[in-house]
């Protein structure tokens, strides 16, 4: 178990397109035979929101943010060449002619592989993102948690 | 050349293939061949490294109407 070499990725970013990289990675890596971690924080928690909307209770401002972030992994915009939402249709449907897999896909499949994903509580509190609203499976953790991967990780990246 | 189990890969984009393959071989016994049909162009250099990596050992190639051929040995 512990002779498994580890890659650890933190995904930051909310675009599909950086998401789906930091994906293709984790899925390859686990691939790999490696222990495989993805810690998301900021716009990166919003892959893992669910694509429904999930009463919770709110304040004001969470609420705004709420609306304002993308719900899910498949609502993401592109870093690039987003044309106000035309881009990722534009990118998903030569994705489907290149049959390469979309992103809920690869989230889904990085699961069955059994690679980590762990959810930061700080920056879910800033963006007043709930348990309830993201998807299951997930872990609940700081940085503290992320460098005990991390230390020993053999790749390690920021996205 | 023989193969005990043959995974059809064709049409499939990074990172399938590999994923693909990693399953087929961890149902596979030490010792055994499986034969890897893939349309991807990056997959030639994808599997010398995995197998190297794995320890399994990549035994041949082809590559036949863009079809592209391996024979992995499972280490």
């Amino acid at each position: 178990m512990t002779d498994k070499k580890k890659t650890t990725i933190i995904l930051f970013s909310g675009d599909y397109d950086k998401a789906m990289a930091a994906f293709i990675i984790a899925n390859g890596a686990a691939a790999y035979d490696h222990e495989v971690t993805i810690f998301s924080t900021f716009w990166g928690l919003n892959a893992f929101r669910k694509d429904e909307h999930v009463p919770v209770k709110k304040g004001f401002l969470e609420k705004m943010f709420a609306k304002m972030m993308p719900r899910g992994a498949d609502s993401m915009g592109l870093s690039n060449m987003n044309f106000a939402g035309m881009g990722p249709k534009m990118i998903k449907h030569v994705m489907k002619k290149h049959n390469a897999m979309p992103l809920p896909d690869l989230v889904e499949m990085a699961q069955e592989q059994g690679v980590k994903l762990v959810a930061c509580t700080m920056t879910m509190d800033l963006l007043g993102l709930q348990k309830e609203e993201l998807i299951d499976g997930l872990e609940y953790a700081g940085v503290a948690a992320y460098l005990a991967d991390a230390e020993e990780g053999n790749v390690n990246l920021f996205i | 050349m023989k193969a005990d189990k043959v995974l059809d890969a064709k049409g499939l984009a990074c990172p399938m293939p590999i994923v693909k393959t990693k399953k087929a071989i961890s149902e596979m016994e030490s010792g055994q061949v499986l034969e890897i049909h893939a349309t991807d162009k990056g997959a030639k250099n994808d599997f010398l490294a995995w197998a190297k990596s794995g320890g399994h050992e990549l035994l041949s190639d082809t590559e036949e109407d863009h079809v592209l051929k391996f024979w992995i040995k499972k280490g």
